[in-house]
Protein backbone atom coordinates (compact mmCIF):
# COMPACT_ATOMS: atom_id res chain seq x y z
CA UNK A 1 0.00 0.00 0.00
CA UNK A 2 2.70 2.44 1.04
CA UNK A 3 4.78 1.48 -1.97
CA UNK A 4 1.84 2.06 -4.29
CA UNK A 5 1.16 5.44 -2.71
CA UNK A 6 4.78 6.44 -3.09
CA UNK A 7 4.86 5.31 -6.71
CA UNK A 8 1.63 7.19 -7.44
CA UNK A 9 2.91 10.30 -5.72
CA UNK A 10 6.16 10.14 -7.67
CA UNK A 11 4.26 9.69 -10.90
CA UNK A 12 2.06 12.66 -10.16
CA UNK A 13 5.03 14.81 -9.31
CA UNK A 14 6.75 13.73 -12.51
CA UNK A 15 3.58 14.65 -14.44
CA UNK A 16 3.63 18.08 -12.86
CA UNK A 17 7.26 18.49 -13.86
CA UNK A 18 6.55 17.35 -17.38
CA UNK A 19 3.55 19.64 -17.81
CA UNK A 20 5.52 22.58 -16.55
CA UNK A 21 8.59 22.00 -18.70
CA UNK A 22 7.72 23.90 -21.91
CA UNK A 23 6.51 26.97 -20.07
CA UNK A 24 9.65 27.18 -18.04
CA UNK A 25 12.21 26.08 -20.55
CA UNK A 26 12.87 29.55 -21.76
CA UNK A 27 12.64 32.93 -20.13
CA UNK A 28 14.12 34.99 -17.40
CA UNK A 29 14.68 33.95 -13.76
CA UNK A 30 11.37 35.56 -12.83
CA UNK A 31 9.46 33.56 -15.44
CA UNK A 32 10.85 30.38 -13.98
CA UNK A 33 9.11 30.99 -10.66
CA UNK A 34 6.16 33.12 -11.70
CA UNK A 35 4.05 30.02 -12.31
CA UNK A 36 4.09 29.42 -8.55
CA UNK A 37 2.12 32.54 -7.71
CA UNK A 38 0.05 32.08 -10.83
CA UNK A 39 -1.01 28.66 -9.60
CA UNK A 40 -1.63 29.76 -6.04
CA UNK A 41 -3.85 32.71 -7.02
CA UNK A 42 -7.27 32.66 -8.60
CA UNK A 43 -7.57 33.20 -12.36
CA UNK A 44 -10.16 34.06 -15.00
CA UNK A 45 -9.17 31.05 -17.06
CA UNK A 46 -8.04 27.56 -16.15
CA UNK A 47 -4.63 27.02 -17.63
CA UNK A 48 -3.57 23.37 -17.69
CA UNK A 49 -0.50 23.29 -19.88
CA UNK A 50 1.36 24.94 -22.70
CA UNK A 51 2.66 22.50 -25.26
CA UNK A 52 4.92 24.32 -27.65
CA UNK A 53 2.80 27.36 -28.51
CA UNK A 54 -0.55 25.67 -27.89
CA UNK A 55 -2.20 26.70 -24.64
CA UNK A 56 -4.41 24.05 -23.08
CA UNK A 57 -6.89 26.16 -21.17
CA UNK A 58 -10.48 26.11 -20.06
CA UNK A 59 -12.08 29.49 -20.90
CA UNK A 60 -14.33 30.64 -18.10
CA UNK A 61 -17.29 33.03 -17.93
CA UNK A 62 -16.71 36.55 -16.67
CA UNK A 63 -19.80 37.90 -14.93
CA UNK A 64 -19.99 41.56 -13.93
CA UNK A 65 -22.69 43.49 -12.16
CA UNK A 66 -22.67 47.27 -12.16
CA UNK A 67 -25.27 49.76 -11.03
CA UNK A 68 -25.44 51.52 -14.38
CA UNK A 69 -25.11 48.56 -16.77
CA UNK A 70 -26.75 45.70 -14.82
CA UNK A 71 -25.65 42.10 -15.11
CA UNK A 72 -23.28 41.28 -18.00
CA UNK A 73 -21.79 38.00 -19.19
CA UNK A 74 -18.52 37.60 -21.12
CA UNK A 75 -15.98 34.86 -21.66
CA UNK A 76 -12.37 35.07 -20.49
CA UNK A 77 -11.28 34.64 -24.12
CA UNK A 78 -12.90 38.02 -24.90
CA UNK A 79 -10.19 39.73 -22.89
CA UNK A 80 -7.05 38.04 -24.12
CA UNK A 81 -4.69 37.78 -27.03
CA UNK A 82 -5.84 34.77 -29.02
CA UNK A 83 -2.30 33.59 -29.72
CA UNK A 84 -0.48 34.14 -26.46
CA UNK A 85 -3.53 33.83 -24.18
CA UNK A 86 -2.14 36.84 -22.34
CA UNK A 87 -4.44 39.25 -20.55
CA UNK A 88 -3.77 42.97 -20.79
CA UNK A 89 -5.31 46.38 -20.68
CA UNK A 90 -5.01 46.59 -24.46
CA UNK A 91 -7.44 43.68 -24.96
CA UNK A 92 -10.44 45.49 -23.50
CA UNK A 93 -13.92 44.31 -24.39
CA UNK A 94 -17.22 46.21 -23.95
CA UNK A 95 -15.65 48.63 -21.50
CA UNK A 96 -13.92 46.00 -19.37
CA UNK A 97 -10.44 44.59 -19.38
CA UNK A 98 -8.40 42.04 -17.46
CA UNK A 99 -4.90 43.32 -16.73
CA UNK A 100 -1.70 41.28 -16.76
CA UNK A 101 -2.18 40.46 -13.05
CA UNK A 102 -5.51 38.77 -13.91
CA UNK A 103 -7.43 41.73 -12.41
CA UNK A 104 -10.78 42.71 -13.89
CA UNK A 105 -11.02 46.46 -14.45
CA UNK A 106 -13.37 48.98 -16.01
CA UNK A 107 -12.06 51.26 -18.70
CA UNK A 108 -14.07 54.25 -17.42
CA UNK A 109 -13.06 53.39 -13.84
CA UNK A 110 -16.69 53.12 -12.70
CA UNK A 111 -17.67 50.82 -9.82
CA UNK A 112 -18.75 47.24 -10.46
CA UNK A 113 -19.15 43.92 -8.69
CA UNK A 114 -17.41 40.91 -10.10
CA UNK A 115 -19.22 37.57 -9.93
CA UNK A 116 -17.11 35.66 -12.45
CA UNK A 117 -16.90 31.90 -12.57
CA UNK A 118 -13.16 31.86 -12.00
CA UNK A 119 -10.84 28.85 -11.78
CA UNK A 120 -11.48 28.56 -8.06
CA UNK A 121 -15.26 28.83 -8.55
CA UNK A 122 -15.13 25.90 -11.00
CA UNK A 123 -12.98 24.04 -8.49
CA UNK A 124 -15.53 24.94 -5.82
CA UNK A 125 -18.34 23.47 -7.92
CA UNK A 126 -16.31 20.30 -8.45
CA UNK A 127 -15.66 19.96 -4.73
CA UNK A 128 -19.31 20.65 -3.92
CA UNK A 129 -20.49 18.10 -6.51
CA UNK A 130 -18.02 15.51 -5.25
CA UNK A 131 -19.01 16.12 -1.66
CA UNK A 132 -22.74 16.08 -2.45
CA UNK A 133 -22.38 12.82 -4.38
CA UNK A 134 -20.33 11.30 -1.57
CA UNK A 135 -22.70 12.29 1.23
CA UNK A 136 -25.90 11.56 -0.67
CA UNK A 137 -24.78 8.12 -1.79
CA UNK A 138 -23.71 7.41 1.77
CA UNK A 139 -27.09 8.58 3.06
CA UNK A 140 -28.95 6.48 0.51
CA UNK A 141 -27.35 3.39 2.04
CA UNK A 142 -29.10 4.16 5.33
CA UNK A 143 -32.37 4.98 3.57
CA UNK A 144 -32.30 1.66 1.73
CA UNK A 145 -31.02 -0.60 4.48
CA UNK A 146 -31.99 1.15 7.69
CA UNK A 147 -29.71 1.19 10.68
CA UNK A 148 -27.27 -1.53 9.62
CA UNK A 149 -23.50 -1.76 9.27
CA UNK A 150 -22.19 0.69 6.63
CA UNK A 151 -20.92 -0.29 3.17
CA UNK A 152 -19.37 1.57 0.26
CA UNK A 153 -19.29 5.35 0.61
CA UNK A 154 -21.27 5.03 3.85
CA UNK A 155 -18.34 3.08 5.31
CA UNK A 156 -16.04 5.96 4.33
CA UNK A 157 -18.28 8.77 5.54
CA UNK A 158 -19.59 7.12 8.69
CA UNK A 159 -16.34 7.13 10.71
CA UNK A 160 -15.94 10.81 9.81
CA UNK A 161 -19.52 11.53 10.86
CA UNK A 162 -18.96 9.75 14.16
CA UNK A 163 -15.58 11.42 14.67
CA UNK A 164 -16.97 14.91 14.03
CA UNK A 165 -20.03 14.24 16.16
CA UNK A 166 -18.29 12.61 19.14
CA UNK A 167 -14.75 13.98 19.14
CA UNK A 168 -15.34 17.49 17.82
CA UNK A 169 -18.95 18.54 18.38
CA UNK A 170 -19.84 16.78 21.61
CA UNK A 171 -16.52 17.39 23.35
CA UNK A 172 -16.18 21.06 22.37
CA UNK A 173 -19.80 22.22 22.45
CA UNK A 174 -21.31 20.22 25.27
CA UNK A 175 -24.91 19.13 25.70
CA UNK A 176 -26.32 21.34 22.92
CA UNK A 177 -24.00 19.88 20.26
CA UNK A 178 -26.61 18.15 18.14
CA UNK A 179 -27.81 21.31 16.42
CA UNK A 180 -24.32 22.11 15.12
CA UNK A 181 -23.22 18.68 13.92
CA UNK A 182 -24.50 19.12 10.32
CA UNK A 183 -22.65 22.42 9.91
CA UNK A 184 -19.43 21.05 11.38
CA UNK A 185 -19.68 17.93 9.24
CA UNK A 186 -20.18 19.90 6.05
CA UNK A 187 -17.36 22.24 7.05
CA UNK A 188 -14.94 19.42 7.82
CA UNK A 189 -15.68 17.48 4.64
CA UNK A 190 -15.63 20.58 2.45
CA UNK A 191 -12.23 21.69 3.75
CA UNK A 192 -10.83 18.17 3.72
CA UNK A 193 -11.93 17.31 0.20
CA UNK A 194 -11.02 20.82 -0.95
CA UNK A 195 -7.52 20.38 0.47
CA UNK A 196 -7.09 16.91 -1.01
CA UNK A 197 -8.48 17.71 -4.44
CA UNK A 198 -6.38 20.87 -4.48
CA UNK A 199 -3.26 18.67 -4.25
CA UNK A 200 -4.03 17.02 -7.58
CA UNK A 201 -1.81 18.26 -10.41
CA UNK A 202 -3.55 21.00 -12.36
CA UNK A 203 -6.17 21.52 -9.68
CA UNK A 204 -6.92 24.95 -8.27
CA UNK A 205 -5.81 26.11 -4.83
CA UNK A 206 -9.38 26.47 -3.54
CA UNK A 207 -9.06 26.07 0.22
CA UNK A 208 -5.85 28.09 0.13
CA UNK A 209 -7.75 31.05 -1.27
CA UNK A 210 -8.48 33.77 1.22
CA UNK A 211 -11.98 34.40 -0.15
CA UNK A 212 -12.95 30.82 0.64
CA UNK A 213 -11.43 30.78 4.11
CA UNK A 214 -12.93 34.22 4.72
CA UNK A 215 -16.43 32.96 3.84
CA UNK A 216 -16.10 29.87 6.01
CA UNK A 217 -14.75 31.92 8.92
CA UNK A 218 -17.63 34.40 8.54
CA UNK A 219 -20.14 31.53 8.68
CA UNK A 220 -18.58 30.28 11.90
CA UNK A 221 -18.58 33.84 13.23
CA UNK A 222 -22.30 34.26 12.43
CA UNK A 223 -23.27 30.89 13.88
CA UNK A 224 -21.23 31.58 17.02
CA UNK A 225 -22.71 35.01 17.72
CA UNK A 226 -26.29 34.20 16.69
CA UNK A 227 -26.26 31.35 19.18
CA UNK A 228 -24.47 33.34 21.89
CA UNK A 229 -26.37 33.12 25.18
CA UNK A 230 -26.59 35.54 28.10
CA UNK A 231 -23.38 34.27 29.70
CA UNK A 232 -21.46 34.77 26.47
CA UNK A 233 -22.52 38.40 25.98
CA UNK A 234 -22.16 39.11 29.67
CA UNK A 235 -18.62 37.87 29.41
CA UNK A 236 -17.98 40.28 26.56
CA UNK A 237 -19.68 43.42 27.85
CA UNK A 238 -19.57 42.96 31.62
CA UNK A 239 -16.75 40.55 32.22
CA UNK A 240 -17.38 39.02 35.64
CA UNK A 241 -14.80 39.58 38.33
CA UNK A 242 -13.29 42.68 36.66
CA UNK A 243 -13.38 46.07 38.46
CA UNK A 244 -15.61 48.61 36.61
CA UNK A 245 -12.67 50.84 35.73
CA UNK A 246 -10.88 47.95 34.08
CA UNK A 247 -13.94 47.26 31.93
CA UNK A 248 -12.95 50.28 29.83
CA UNK A 249 -9.96 48.27 28.68
CA UNK A 250 -11.38 44.76 28.91
CA UNK A 251 -14.56 45.36 26.90
CA UNK A 252 -12.79 46.65 23.77
CA UNK A 253 -10.35 43.74 24.06
CA UNK A 254 -13.23 41.30 24.31
CA UNK A 255 -14.96 42.90 21.33
CA UNK A 256 -11.77 42.70 19.30
CA UNK A 257 -11.54 39.09 20.49
CA UNK A 258 -14.87 38.32 18.82
CA UNK A 259 -13.31 39.20 15.47
CA UNK A 260 -9.82 37.83 15.99
CA UNK A 261 -11.22 34.32 16.39
CA UNK A 262 -12.68 34.05 12.86
CA UNK A 263 -9.71 36.06 11.56
CA UNK A 264 -7.37 33.42 12.96
CA UNK A 265 -9.49 30.70 11.35
CA UNK A 266 -9.34 32.46 8.00
CA UNK A 267 -5.59 33.08 8.05
CA UNK A 268 -4.60 29.68 9.43
CA UNK A 269 -6.24 27.64 6.68
CA UNK A 270 -5.22 30.08 3.93
CA UNK A 271 -1.59 30.12 5.00
CA UNK A 272 -1.26 26.40 5.66
CA UNK A 273 -2.64 25.34 2.29
CA UNK A 274 -1.09 28.10 0.21
CA UNK A 275 2.30 27.56 1.83
CA UNK A 276 2.10 23.84 1.06
CA UNK A 277 1.38 24.55 -2.59
CA UNK A 278 4.18 27.10 -2.76
CA UNK A 279 6.67 24.66 -1.24
CA UNK A 280 5.73 21.92 -3.70
CA UNK A 281 5.91 24.26 -6.67
CA UNK A 282 9.09 25.78 -5.31
CA UNK A 283 10.81 22.40 -5.38
CA UNK A 284 9.57 21.89 -8.93
CA UNK A 285 10.87 25.35 -9.88
CA UNK A 286 14.34 24.39 -8.63
CA UNK A 287 14.73 22.02 -11.55
CA UNK A 288 14.13 24.86 -14.01
CA UNK A 289 16.23 27.39 -12.19
CA UNK A 290 19.25 25.10 -12.14
CA UNK A 291 18.33 23.47 -15.47
CA UNK A 292 19.73 20.19 -14.18
CA UNK A 293 18.40 16.64 -14.32
CA UNK A 294 20.08 15.77 -11.01
CA UNK A 295 18.27 18.60 -9.26
CA UNK A 296 15.12 17.48 -11.06
CA UNK A 297 15.38 14.01 -9.55
CA UNK A 298 16.10 15.36 -6.08
CA UNK A 299 13.30 17.89 -6.31
CA UNK A 300 10.90 15.20 -7.52
CA UNK A 301 11.76 13.14 -4.46
CA UNK A 302 11.29 16.18 -2.26
CA UNK A 303 7.96 16.98 -3.95
CA UNK A 304 6.84 13.43 -3.23
CA UNK A 305 7.83 13.84 0.38
CA UNK A 306 6.10 17.23 0.72
CA UNK A 307 3.03 15.80 -1.02
CA UNK A 308 2.80 13.15 1.67
CA UNK A 309 3.13 15.81 4.33
CA UNK A 310 0.45 17.82 2.54
CA UNK A 311 -1.92 14.85 2.78
CA UNK A 312 -1.42 15.06 6.51
CA UNK A 313 -1.74 18.87 6.54
CA UNK A 314 -4.94 18.64 4.49
CA UNK A 315 -6.50 16.49 7.20
CA UNK A 316 -5.06 18.39 10.13
CA UNK A 317 -6.20 21.76 8.80
CA UNK A 318 -9.71 20.46 8.15
CA UNK A 319 -9.74 19.08 11.69
CA UNK A 320 -8.34 22.25 13.23
CA UNK A 321 -10.75 24.57 11.42
CA UNK A 322 -13.70 22.39 12.47
CA UNK A 323 -12.42 21.95 16.01
CA UNK A 324 -11.89 25.67 16.54
CA UNK A 325 -15.29 26.46 15.01
CA UNK A 326 -16.81 23.98 17.45
CA UNK A 327 -14.91 25.51 20.36
CA UNK A 328 -16.06 29.04 19.48
CA UNK A 329 -19.64 27.82 19.18
CA UNK A 330 -19.15 25.90 22.42
CA UNK A 331 -18.02 29.03 24.26
CA UNK A 332 -21.11 30.85 22.98
CA UNK A 333 -23.66 28.25 24.06
CA UNK A 334 -22.01 27.05 27.29
CA UNK A 335 -24.21 27.66 30.32
CA UNK A 336 -21.34 28.69 32.57
CA UNK A 337 -18.56 29.81 30.31
CA UNK A 338 -16.17 30.76 33.11
CA UNK A 339 -16.11 30.19 36.83
CA UNK A 340 -14.35 33.26 38.15
CA UNK B 1 -5.93 38.38 -8.82
CA UNK B 2 -4.47 39.16 -5.44
CA UNK B 3 -3.25 36.66 -2.93
CA UNK B 4 -4.54 38.27 0.25
CA UNK B 5 -7.51 40.29 -1.03
CA UNK B 6 -10.63 38.15 -1.10
CA UNK B 7 -12.29 38.26 -4.52
CA UNK B 8 -15.95 39.24 -4.45
CA UNK B 9 -16.90 36.63 -7.05
CA UNK B 10 -15.38 33.77 -5.13
CA UNK B 11 -16.93 34.96 -1.86
CA UNK B 12 -20.32 35.14 -3.57
CA UNK B 13 -20.10 31.68 -5.14
CA UNK B 14 -18.53 30.17 -2.06
CA UNK B 15 -21.34 31.52 0.11
CA UNK B 16 -24.09 30.36 -2.24
CA UNK B 17 -22.44 27.03 -2.99
CA UNK B 18 -21.55 26.19 0.57
CA UNK B 19 -24.93 27.20 1.99
CA UNK B 20 -26.70 25.31 -0.82
CA UNK B 21 -24.61 22.24 -0.09
CA UNK B 22 -25.23 22.66 3.63
CA UNK B 23 -29.01 22.76 3.18
CA UNK B 24 -29.08 19.85 0.73
CA UNK B 25 -26.85 17.74 2.93
CA UNK B 26 -28.72 18.59 6.14
CA UNK B 27 -31.99 17.56 4.55
CA UNK B 28 -30.91 14.56 2.50
CA UNK B 29 -27.68 13.32 4.03
CA UNK B 30 -26.87 14.32 7.59
CA UNK B 31 -30.36 14.02 9.01
CA UNK B 32 -31.02 10.47 7.78
CA UNK B 33 -27.43 9.46 8.55
CA UNK B 34 -27.36 10.84 12.06
CA UNK B 35 -30.78 9.39 12.76
CA UNK B 36 -29.76 5.98 11.45
CA UNK B 37 -26.58 6.15 13.51
CA UNK B 38 -28.47 7.04 16.64
CA UNK B 39 -30.99 4.32 15.96
CA UNK B 40 -28.24 1.80 15.50
CA UNK B 41 -26.39 2.98 18.57
CA UNK B 42 -29.51 2.78 20.69
CA UNK B 43 -30.38 -0.65 19.31
CA UNK B 44 -26.88 -1.88 20.09
CA UNK B 45 -27.13 -0.36 23.54
CA UNK B 46 -30.51 -1.99 24.07
CA UNK B 47 -29.20 -5.32 22.85
CA UNK B 48 -26.26 -5.07 25.24
CA UNK B 49 -28.56 -4.07 28.06
CA UNK B 50 -30.98 -6.90 27.42
CA UNK B 51 -28.07 -9.33 27.17
CA UNK B 52 -26.89 -8.07 30.54
CA UNK B 53 -30.38 -8.46 31.95
CA UNK B 54 -30.65 -11.97 30.52
CA UNK B 55 -27.26 -12.82 31.98
CA UNK B 56 -28.31 -11.53 35.37
CA UNK B 57 -31.56 -13.47 35.13
CA UNK B 58 -29.65 -16.60 34.22
CA UNK B 59 -27.37 -16.09 37.19
CA UNK B 60 -30.39 -15.51 39.43
CA UNK B 61 -32.09 -18.61 38.10
CA UNK B 62 -28.97 -20.63 38.64
CA UNK B 63 -28.59 -19.35 42.16
CA UNK B 64 -32.25 -20.05 42.81
CA UNK B 65 -31.95 -23.53 41.38
CA UNK B 66 -28.97 -24.21 43.55
CA UNK B 67 -30.84 -22.90 46.54
CA UNK B 68 -33.78 -25.11 45.73
CA UNK B 69 -31.51 -28.07 45.24
CA UNK B 70 -29.78 -27.44 48.54
CA UNK B 71 -33.12 -27.10 50.25
CA UNK B 72 -34.36 -30.30 48.69
CA UNK B 73 -31.22 -32.07 49.75
CA UNK B 74 -31.59 -30.78 53.27
CA UNK B 75 -35.23 -31.81 53.38
CA UNK B 76 -34.37 -35.27 52.11
CA UNK B 77 -31.73 -35.63 54.78
CA UNK B 78 -34.17 -34.49 57.40
CA UNK B 79 -36.83 -36.92 56.21
CA UNK B 80 -34.34 -39.74 56.16
CA UNK B 81 -33.16 -38.89 59.65
CA UNK B 82 -36.71 -38.68 60.86
CA UNK B 83 -37.61 -42.01 59.25
CA UNK B 84 -34.57 -43.60 60.78
CA UNK B 85 -35.41 -42.22 64.15
CA UNK B 86 -39.07 -43.25 63.98
CA UNK B 87 -38.22 -46.77 62.81
CA UNK B 88 -35.76 -47.09 65.67
CA UNK B 89 -38.36 -45.85 68.04
CA UNK B 90 -40.94 -48.26 66.66
CA UNK B 91 -38.57 -51.18 67.02
CA UNK B 92 -37.74 -50.03 70.49
CA UNK B 93 -41.40 -49.69 71.36
CA UNK B 94 -42.25 -53.05 69.84
CA UNK B 95 -39.49 -54.65 71.81
CA UNK B 96 -40.65 -53.01 74.99
CA UNK B 97 -44.22 -54.01 74.37
CA UNK B 98 -43.23 -57.56 73.57
CA UNK B 99 -41.24 -57.79 76.76
CA UNK B 100 -44.09 -56.32 78.67
CA UNK B 101 -46.62 -58.69 77.11
CA UNK B 102 -44.34 -61.68 77.78
CA UNK B 103 -43.88 -60.68 81.37
CA UNK B 104 -47.57 -60.22 81.80
CA UNK B 105 -48.26 -63.62 80.27
CA UNK B 106 -45.68 -65.22 82.50
CA UNK B 107 -47.16 -63.51 85.49
CA UNK B 108 -50.67 -64.55 84.53
CA UNK B 109 -49.52 -68.11 84.01
CA UNK B 110 -47.80 -68.03 87.37
CA UNK B 111 -50.99 -66.73 88.97
CA UNK B 112 -53.07 -69.46 87.30
CA UNK B 113 -50.57 -72.07 88.33
CA UNK B 114 -50.70 -70.72 91.84
CA UNK B 115 -54.49 -70.80 92.05
CA UNK B 116 -54.54 -74.27 90.42
CA UNK B 117 -51.99 -75.39 92.93
CA UNK B 118 -53.95 -73.91 95.75
CA UNK B 119 -57.20 -75.47 94.47
CA UNK B 120 -55.49 -78.85 94.07
CA UNK B 121 -54.01 -78.63 97.50
CA UNK B 122 -57.41 -77.62 98.88
CA UNK B 123 -59.00 -80.55 97.10
CA UNK B 124 -56.33 -82.93 98.32
CA UNK B 125 -56.88 -81.59 101.80
CA UNK B 126 -60.66 -82.07 101.56
CA UNK B 127 -60.10 -85.51 100.00
CA UNK B 128 -57.70 -86.47 102.78
CA UNK B 129 -60.12 -85.09 105.30
CA UNK B 130 -63.00 -87.04 103.77
CA UNK B 131 -60.92 -90.17 103.53
CA UNK B 132 -59.72 -89.79 107.06
CA UNK B 133 -63.28 -89.33 108.14
CA UNK B 134 -64.41 -92.42 106.21
CA UNK B 135 -61.49 -94.44 107.50
CA UNK B 136 -62.12 -93.30 111.02
CA UNK B 137 -65.83 -94.03 110.59
CA UNK B 138 -65.18 -97.56 109.33
CA UNK B 139 -62.55 -98.06 111.95
CA UNK B 140 -64.91 -96.98 114.56
CA UNK B 141 -67.56 -99.27 113.16
CA UNK B 142 -65.25 -102.33 113.18
CA UNK B 143 -63.83 -101.44 116.48
CA UNK B 144 -67.14 -102.12 117.81
CA UNK B 145 -66.96 -105.86 116.97
CA UNK B 146 -63.50 -107.27 117.51
CA UNK B 147 -59.95 -106.89 116.93
CA UNK B 148 -60.01 -109.27 114.12
CA UNK B 149 -62.72 -107.54 112.51
CA UNK B 150 -60.93 -104.31 113.07
CA UNK B 151 -57.91 -105.65 111.32
CA UNK B 152 -60.01 -106.89 108.46
CA UNK B 153 -61.57 -103.58 108.16
CA UNK B 154 -58.28 -101.81 108.04
CA UNK B 155 -57.11 -104.19 105.43
CA UNK B 156 -60.23 -103.72 103.52
CA UNK B 157 -59.76 -100.00 103.66
CA UNK B 158 -56.22 -100.24 102.70
CA UNK B 159 -57.25 -102.28 99.75
CA UNK B 160 -59.90 -99.81 99.00
CA UNK B 161 -57.29 -97.10 99.17
CA UNK B 162 -55.13 -98.99 96.80
CA UNK B 163 -58.02 -99.39 94.50
CA UNK B 164 -58.51 -95.70 94.59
Amino acid sequence: MTRKLLALSLLLSACMLWFSTPTMAAGSEEDKTSFIMHHVKDSHEWHFATIGHTHVTLPLPVIVYSGDRGLEFFMSTDFQNHDTHAFGKEYSHEGYFIDEHDHLGRVDEGSFLELSITKNVVMLFLVLAFLAWMALSAASHYKKNGAVAPKGTAALIEPIVIFVRDEIAEKSIGPKYKKFVPYLLTLFLFIWFGNLLGLLPGAANLTGNIAVTFTLAILTFIITNVNGNKDYWKHVFATPGVPPAMLLIIVPVEIIGLFTKPFALMVRLFVAITAGHIVILGFIALAFIFESYAIGIVSTLMVTFINLIELLVATIQAYVFTLFSAMYIGSAVAEHAHDH
Amino acid sequence: MDLITPGTGLIFWQLIGFLGLLFILIKFAWKPMLEALEERESSIENALKSAEIARNEMANLKAENEKLLAEARKERDEILAKAHESSNRMIEEAKEEATKAGNQMIEKAKAVIDTEKKAALAEVKTQVATLTLEVSEKLLRKNLSDDKAQKELVDEFVNDLKLN
